[in-house]
């Protein structure tokens, strides 16, 4: 790596004086400096990236992706990469009384100074911070409006596989895994600024690189009942669809050996491996599960390499492994035993991923943890075996209540259960089927651990969400139900929990209501949703995924004077043949298989995952992973 | 084997608060290979201790970690190899060796010394006659303040716990008592001093630069908390 010889330049200056500093809440927040973070000599630089998770520090340092690239970038000659965030509430205000302009970490430097604004889009509810990070950093919101004085704003993560809500504040959106076209669009950027290209001609010749899509070349039209007709570029020569970005290998691509260490405390607060991307599972509720196949593994050897190289260049105490279910990493007994043995006598915690309940996951789990003091976690996500069926969620009662009992016999007396409400078909049977499946598993405990061995009773959690249909599922036809509805659902169940004979051990809790279906508005919406997202901002709508700071009033406010209706976009029921507004995104899993995937949903049939057989997803025709493992 | 190690922290890591500086220095600990000593149990702890946590927004030359080591290399060494991880604003300035039995640096603290400056722009309109009017306001038999706690409010007089004060080139350089018992935030004197005088000063208008700590001798004269471990 070149660059972090430069370090020894005179103190930095930071872009906020003592004065605010001393005022705002954790003023580390704002002032970079952390250990690993990269700060490279500007002079040899002749491309700056600023890479945004648009929430607050303490969520956004906690992302593995922004990691990755930042490190990614940051081995590219001539490249510097560096950090944004949301400013805090208290900043904000502060930033826009004095006219300070939103900064970058390393530099200190104004956003607006930079020649790329990476935003990672990881959930619907950040769209609003977006919209500050634009606004704060003095760049037009509309990227019609913007010139080479701005930054080329790009988006990328989960969110940009429907990306048609923030199309308009988008110069690009980047689909798919970031470590395969960045060095491309970069070569193609520095030659559109030595020739002095104007910016229109850059982003056209951009979108037609594979995996980028220029949302200002297309042109969308609907039908007269308001539903999506179709999307067409408007310029010969660039893509009607835009194929996912993915890297075939994961050994041969790189991986940040030095993390930055932030100064305070952060969520994921530890050296992190990611073991693996995809999931053979097929959860039929679950976008990451389709977008990210197929699944690919890193090797062993490279995971113990990186793991060593990590925790002598942190100094971390703890350790975790990252994807979407660990328990299907096909070494994972070797992995784990490989860290405890190297590790964790001397001074490192091994934290272990939720993983499915089984006589491994619980012997290497008393190993590494306390186990009066952790609890053990379940995802039925469904009360019955009927709904689980439906969602394709393979876990059975039986295989839950053995796990308990395990679980019970070796000593701990925790258990969370995880649940979603408003499935699609879901009956009162499905809804009271939470509180008795959480009884059940307290019964179990009294049945299986003898009275004198008890160490008072068990608690049983059970926490339900209300389920969001997502683009790329087989579930994205489902109809949601109004606010009211989910709140009724939620009571039944709550009150369901009361009368289980068991109920002293029993605990629900549900998510708020208002915030889903917002949620649902987003992750199924089309471009006239931007003009809501800009109103509701314009009205002071920020952090939305903070509980505190979410305003539904101001949000439905905001439909109204748009003359949106959010119930077309959650409780209209879809035809299966309705073109959707992200129908253009090519993920490699055919819109035939989500149609077969819906059909046997409402069947209540199941579809095995990748490794008992292969269901035709598509995501063949990527050349790697699972689908072409030896099936011995 | 007790280590002391003293450190600086200026420019940025001010704003770091005590805590976070703790696990900083786990880490970099960690990060520079020191065989430290750990607690026992499911998620062991370094055997760490700080002496007086420094206010957030302050700079220091002379911040105190005691750790408990288990090699034997030369302080040299320890305080190249913990230089070679830190971050811009912190440095190592020496690493001792703490003779068996000597108390840690937080309850050896009696006083220290620290250097007050204005922020830029936000000076007193007459330095001559602000400067004079301290010294005298300093020298008075006694000064009572009002110290508030989360439970009560009552008066004290910081007289006594101000060893020395004196102005050079626009600064106050302060040596008072610090410590578990009677510690005086130096920033109290020149609040104290304004509120009787009726100056009114921007918030946060002061730089609190600490530049050593002492603990007391037999005899009653002071000693660096760096003097009280050896050279190894």
């Amino acid at each position: 790596m070149e660059s972090q010889d430069s370090t020894a330049r005179k103190v930095r200056k930071l872009a906020l004086n003592d004065n605010i500093l001393m005022r705002v809440e954790k003023p580390a927040r704002y002032i970079g400096g952390e250990v690993n973070a990269v700060m490279k000599d500007l002079s040899q630089v002749d491309v700056r990236f600023a890479m945004c998770f648009p929430d607050v520090y303490e969520v956004g340092m906690s992302h593995l992706g922004i990691q990755i690239l930042y490190d990614f970038f940051n081995r590219m000659k001539g490249v510097a990469c560096e950090r944004v965030y949301s400013p805090w509430p208290d900043l904000d205000r502060i930033l826009r009384e004095q006219k300070i302009p939103l900064f970058a970490l390393e530099s200190q430097d104004p956003v607006k100074d930079f020649d790329f604004l990476g935003i990672t889009i990881q959930y619907e509810m950040c769209y609003t911070n977006i919209l500050q990070i634009l606004d704060l950093s003095g760049i037009p919101l509309s990227a019609s409006e913007r010139s080479w004085e701005d930054p080329v704003v790009i988006g990328g993560g989960p969110c940009t596989y429907n990306p048609e809500p923030l199309a308009e504040f988008f110069d690009l959106f980047y689909i798919g895994e970031g470590e395969t076209r960045y060095p491309e669009l970069l070569t193609l950027y520095r030659k559109a600024r030595s020739e002095g290209w104007s910016r229109r001609d850059f982003l056209r010749a951009a979108g037609c690189l594979p995996g980028i899509y220029a949302p200002m070349f297309y042109e969308v039209s609907y039908h007269e009942d308001g539903t999506f007709r179709e999307m067409r570029p408007m310029e010969s020569g660039m893509p009607a669809r835009i194929r996912k970005e993915i890297v075939t290998d994961l050994n041969e691509v790189s991986y940040p050996e030095k993390p930055i260490v932030p100064f305070i405390k952060i969520i994921q607060d530890r050296a992190t491996l990611e073991i693996m991307r995809g999931c053979i599972r097929g959860c039929r509720f679950c976008q990451a599960g389709a977008v990210y196949r197929p699944v690919r593994e890193r090797s062993l050897d490279f995971l113990k390499e990186k793991a060593r190289r990590i925790l002598e260049n942190t100094g971390y105490e703890e350790i975790t492994l990252s994807s979407l279910s660990s328990s299907d990493y096909t070494q994972l007994p070797e992995l784990v035993n490989h860290l405890i043995e190297e590790y964790q006598g001397k001074g490192v915690n091994i934290s272990l991923p939720s993983l499915r309940i089984d006589a491994f996951s619980l012997s290497v789990m008393s190993k590494v943890q306390d186990i009066k003091k952790s609890s053990l976690t379940f995802a039925p996500e469904a009360g019955t075996q009927r709904m689980r069926n439906v969602i394709n969620k393979g876990l059975t009662e039986e295989d839950i209540l053995t796990g308990a009992a395990r679980a019970f016999q070796g000593g701990w007396n925790k258990v969370k259960l995880y649940f979603m409400l408003g499935l699609p078909g879901e009956t009162e049977e499905d809804m009271r089927g939470i509180p008795r499946l959480a009884n059940e598993v307290a019964r179990v405990y009294y049945d299986t651990v003898p009275k004198e061995e008890r160490r008072g009773r068990c608690t049983v959690t059970a926490s339900s969400s209300f389920f969001i249909p997502k683009p790329f599922t087989g579930l994205q036809w489902a109809v949601m139900y109004p606010k009211e509805e989910y709140i009724r659902r939620a009571h039944l169940v709550k009150d369901a929990f009361r009368e289980q004979l068991n109920f002293k051990s029993l605990q629900y809790q549900y998510h708020e209501a208002d915030v889903s279906v917002l949620e649902g508005v987003f992750a199924r919406g089309d471009r006239r949703i931007s003009r809501v997202i800009r109103a509701a901002y314009r009205k002071g709508c920020l952090f939305d995924a903070w509980g505190e700071y979410y305003d539904d009033e101001k949000w439905q406010s905001a439909f109204r004077e748009c003359g949106i209706d959010p119930d077309f976009y959650t409780i209209r029921e879809r035809d299966l043949d309705e073109a959707f507004p992200w129908d253009f995104i090519d993920t490699g899993v055919t819109k035939e298989f989500f149609k077969r995937e819906w059909r046997r949903a409402m069947a209540g049939e199941l579809t095995p995952n990748c490794r008992v057989s292969c269901s035709g997803c598509g995501a063949k025709s990527f050349g790697g992973g699972v689908c072409f493992e030896d099936p011995s | 084997m007790k280590i002391r190690v003293k450190f600086s922290k200026i420019g940025a890591v001010r704003f770091i608060g005590h805590l976070d500086v703790m696990r900083y220095f786990q880490k970099a600990v960690r990060r520079a290979g020191i065989a430290v000593r750990y607690t026992e149990g499911y998620s062991p702890h370094q055997v760490m201790s700080f002496a007086a946590p420094l206010g957030l927004g302050d700079t220091s030359e002379c911040e105190y970690m005691d750790i408990d080591v288990e090699m034997s290399i030369s302080g040299e060494e320890m305080k190249r190899r913990l230089n070679e991880v830190m971050v811009e604003g912190i440095e190592v300035l020496s690493c001792r060796c703490l003779p068996k039995g000597r108390q840690n640096a937080m309850a050896a603290m009696a006083a220290a010394d620290y250097r007050l400056s204005f922020q830029e722009g936000c000076g007193p309109e007459n330095p001559n006659l602000f400067f004079a009017g301290l010294l005298q306001f300093a020298g008075q038999e006694e000064i009572r303040i009002v110290k508030k706690t989360k439970k009560s409010e009552k008066e004290v007089n910081i007289r006594p716990l101000i060893y020395s004060l004196d102005v050079r080139d626009s600064r106050i350089f302060c040596r008072v008592s610090a410590g578990s018992v009677d510690h005086l935030k130096p920033e109290r004197i020149v609040e104290a001093y304004c509120e009787k005088a009726g100056i009114s000063l921007p918030p946060f208008a002061l730089i609190v630069h600490r530049m050593e700590l002492y603990a007391k001798k037999e005899d009653g004269s002071l000693i660096s908390l760096e003097d009280l471990g050896e050279i190894f």
